[in-house]
């Protein structure tokens, strides 16, 4: 920034020198486009599903059957007694793996390291992968073994059903769209196209911030869906 | 800066010049043109829901007069015209529209951030639209629940269109938003992030101002109606019951069980009036930029301008429920929502005195956007204090759902924001077409407009307080309504059939200016702001020609002492004029 377009910016204490900090030159956030636009649109999203988990809660307040056990309900056996929230718990737990494996991908994309960069992407969405699977299988469950349906629940509450398939389900739809997203990402990669563009691995970054935000997503999905 | 942008570099922007009429005119990543393109879908749609409000008049003014107005069409008139001019014309035209013209060559931009993102976001809202207009044409027609669509009778039998109209209105509405948040990335990321050398945030005109926090609202606002449009699209589908509890319809049991009406109001709300602040901020905006340039006067307080925007902006997201008073929620509830939304009228009203202070011994020139401008002030003042009234429960609860309550947002949010869009076309109507209006033709649409919008308006507060209530198709014999309640009905419906007719002056003017109009120069208004220093008028694609501008000043500076214009452009540099005032009262 010039000299001589720039007056006094950030020389007022306190509050206002914030203020004057934050409006000064051309750009308020010193990011590229594509990551502040990221930020602001899931700035957007996080208000979908604060919208979709108040819901959930108003209609868990407001409905008049009982609402089933989730710790019952979202239990498994294996030939013992059933274990409460297991596959949730795996669940859970690949998906935050997941975004141990993007944090390294983004680390492994500021170091120009095209292969590890690419595999490490590969491994994120083969584990966000697998977690929609698990969502496959514990829908499935549901609907065939336990008789639950959007409209109805032989357990209580109507509102469970629906509640949990369109909340998890708009959240797997996030996941699946990420797996997509991130293949797409780590397909570039590999054909050094960020290479090309003087090793500008800012897209795996942007992509990660989706990914983790997916999986912050999923922490209060089952806290206040699971746990409650 | 370390991330200059793509379009920053010369021979990027020879390389992507649009070569065919396809990319230059329809499939074109310009945000000029995609303004333009935006600007006539939302134009279009308006005339239409302005044709259904005749309609409605008709009824109303003459009841059992027409035989093709029956009461299902009423309300399908009703729904479908306020839906439209909500949403697909106003919030279309000031974001998608005046948004993608003004912000990158406000800001000195290129273009917008994502260009090819803002391409897809107006084929977007077309889709929207054109499902929202196919909900004419299919069996049942269009719904007629009410442009808020309140469960449970806006999908159980008795309410017109619930077989196809609701879905259609519900899937136009997610498709919209969709459209919406591709642009409004745009528009916020162009802001914050792609201003020219020495635009500051403080140095940014106020439409730019008005438009960037309509946009955040939108973004966070636009979610809840997508939630509530998802969940009553399912238990439409597939009968479940968010928005339903235990119900007897037709005498049938429809097989629902305790879902939550209000919860729907609350979530439409909670996007409801956060949406009439997505209208009202870009015209406080773009009207604050009409007034300082017609009066050559800088804006008085900039700096309060600005943080009255952003506190505005803030506080519309905790005001909603003052639209559920009569809904049966805790009272407390009230008191909470109507001391906020009382709250919201400081700001508001500190808007309205520092553009009356702005006109104070301005050198005022009565040109059509300086007439809207002004016409804007009254207007607004007129639908602003019915607001006080009904912010405040017990006033609110006689009058809810009466004819006051038509009257007072038909002023504040209807008439106001389109005296806006009338002032602003005029405004930029030299740049964006190269060509002069019609003045004589432009006067005669405001003053016809503006005095028949109060003949409609002003009559409709005293039926309210007679009592008659809205959206009725017919009043029927009710002892509390005097004779003189349906004379006056008819004379509102003549009014209101002239403003309607009046608006063709508008079109004459704009078709008859873009043939034959007076070549206009690059600045005819003398104004400060970047838009109208561009190289070429209209603005060729990439704005700026080879060398993007750098600014120097606010965008006031207007009648500064010592200078031989009385305007001096942003891009001057302080080597060649006097400093002018920073920052709005601050002088150096």
């Amino acid at each position: 920034m010039s000299e001589v377009v720039m007056e006094h910016a950030a020389e007022a204490p306190g509050l206002e020198g914030v203020v004057s900090d934050f409006s000064r030159d051309k750009q308020v956030f010193g990011v590229p486009w594509g990551k502040a636009m990221m930020w602001i649109f899931l700035l957007s999203d996080t208000f979908i599903f604060s919208c979709f988990l108040v819901s959930y809660m108003a209609v868990r307040i407001s409905t008049t059957d009982p609402w089933p056990v989730p710790s019952e309900v979202f239990a498994l056996s294996f030939g013992g007694d059933p274990i409460p929230l297991i596959l949730i718990a795996i669940m859970t737990f690949i998906l935050i793996t997941s975004s141990g494996t993007m944090a390294m991908a983004v680390n492994m994309g500021y170091r120009r390291d095209k292969n590890k960069t690419f595999w490490l992407m590969v491994a994120t969405a083969i584990l966000g992968a697998s977690f929609v699977g698990m969502q496959a299988f514990e829908w499935t469950k549901l609907i065939v073994e336990e008789g639950v349906r959007p409209w109805s629940n032989p357990m209580g509450a109507a509102q469970f059903g629906s509640s949990f398939f369109m909340i998890t389900g708009f959240h797997g739809l996030h996941v699946s769209a990420g797996v997509i997203y991130l293949m797409w990402v780590a397909i570039r990669v590999k054909r050094g196209i960020y290479e090309r563009r003087g090793g500008n691995y800012e897209i795996v970054e942007i992509a990660g911030l989706y990914w983790h935000f997916v999986d912050l997503v999923w922490v209060f999905i089952f806290a206040f869906f699971y746990l409650w | 800066m370390a991330y200059v942008s793509i379009a920053d570099r010369d021979h990027e922007i020879e390389h992507h010049d649009p070569q065919t009429f396809i990319t230059k005119y329809v499939w074109s990543q310009d945000h000029k043109v995609i303004a333009v393109q935006y600007s006539i879908t939302a134009i279009f749609v308006g005339v239409v829901a302005l044709i259904l409000s005749a309609m409605m008049r008709l009824q109303l003014g003459f009841p059992d007069t027409f035989s093709f107005i029956n009461p299902e069409n009423y309300y399908q008139f009703v729904t479908m015209h306020g839906m439209i001019m909500v949403i697909y014309l106003l919030t279309a035209l000031f974001l998608g529209g005046f948004g993608n013209y003004l912000i990158p060559l406000m800001c000195g931009s290129r273009d917008m951030v994502f260009p090819y993102l803002n391409m897809l976001s107006y084929w977007v809202y077309l889709l929207s639209v054109i499902i929202l207009l196919a909900s004419f044409f299919v069996p049942g027609g269009s719904t007629g629940a009410g442009w808020t669509l309140y469960p449970p009778q806006a999908i159980m039998p008795g309410t017109p269109g619930i077989d196809m109209g609701i879905l259609l209105m519900l899937a136009s509405l997610a498709v919209f938003i969709v459209a919406f948040t591709m642009g409004g990335l745009n528009y916020v990321t162009t802001v914050l992030q792609a201003r020219c050398e020495g635009m500051t945030l403080m140095r940014m005109p106020l439409s730019v101002w008005g438009i960037f926090m309509a946009t955040v609202l939108g973004l966070l606002a636009f979610p809840a109606l997508l939630v509530s449009a998802i969940m009553m699209l399912l238990d439409k589908t597939i009968m479940t019951s968010f928005f339903i509890p235990a119900i007897s319809s037709m005498g049938a049991d429809p097989g629902h069980t305790g879902g939550s009406p209000i919860l729907f109001q609350h979530l439409f709300w909670f996007f409801g009036h956060p949406e009439v602040y997505i209208v009202a901020l870009p015209a406080f905006g773009i009207v604050s930029d009409l007034l300082s340039t017609h009066a050559r006067k800088n804006i008085f307080g900039y700096r309060m301008m600005v943080w009255a925007i952003i506190i505005i902006g803030g506080l519309s997201f905790i005001v909603w429920a003052h639209h559920m008073y009569v809904s049966g929620m805790n009272p407390y509830f009230g008191f909470f929502f109507a001391t906020t939304t009382l709250i919201i009228a400081v700001p508001t009203a500190l808007k309205v005195y520092n553009w009356v202070l702005t006109l104070w011994q301005g050198n005022i020139h009565l040109r059509v956007p300086m007439l809207f401008a002004i016409g804007f002030i009254f207007t607004f003042i007129h639908g602003g204090l019915t607001g006080l009234f009904l912010g405040n429960v017990t006033i609110d609860l006689p009058l809810s759902d009466t004819y006051f309550v038509v009257a007072h947002f038909h002023m504040v949010m209807g008439v106001s924001p389109v005296l806006v869009v009338f002032g602003a076309i005029y405004h930029w109507f030299p740049k964006i077409t190269g060509k002069m209006y019609n003045e004589t033709l432009g006067k005669w649409h405001f003053w016809m407009t503006f005095l028949g919008t109060y003949s409609i308006y002003l009559p409709m507060h005293y039926l309210g307080f007679l009592g008659v209530p809205r959206r009725y198709f017919a009043m029927g014999n009710t002892e509390f309504m005097p004779e003189s309640a349906q004379t006056l009905n008819s004379s509102i419906t003549l009014s209101a059939l002239f403003v309607a007719a009046t608006q063709i002056l508008f079109f004459v003017n704009v078709i008859w200016s873009l043939k034959s109009g007076k070549k206009a120069g690059p600045n005819p208004w003398g104004a400060t702001t970047l838009e109208w220093q561009t190289p070429d008028t209209p603005p060729k694609h990439g704005n700026w020609g080879h060398d993007l501008p750098v600014v120097y000043r606010w965008a006031y500076d207007y009648s500064v002492p010592g200078y031989a214009d009385d305007f001096i452009p942003q891009t001057v540099p302080p080597d060649k004029a006097p400093a002018g005032r920073e920052h709005g009262g601050e002088s150096h």
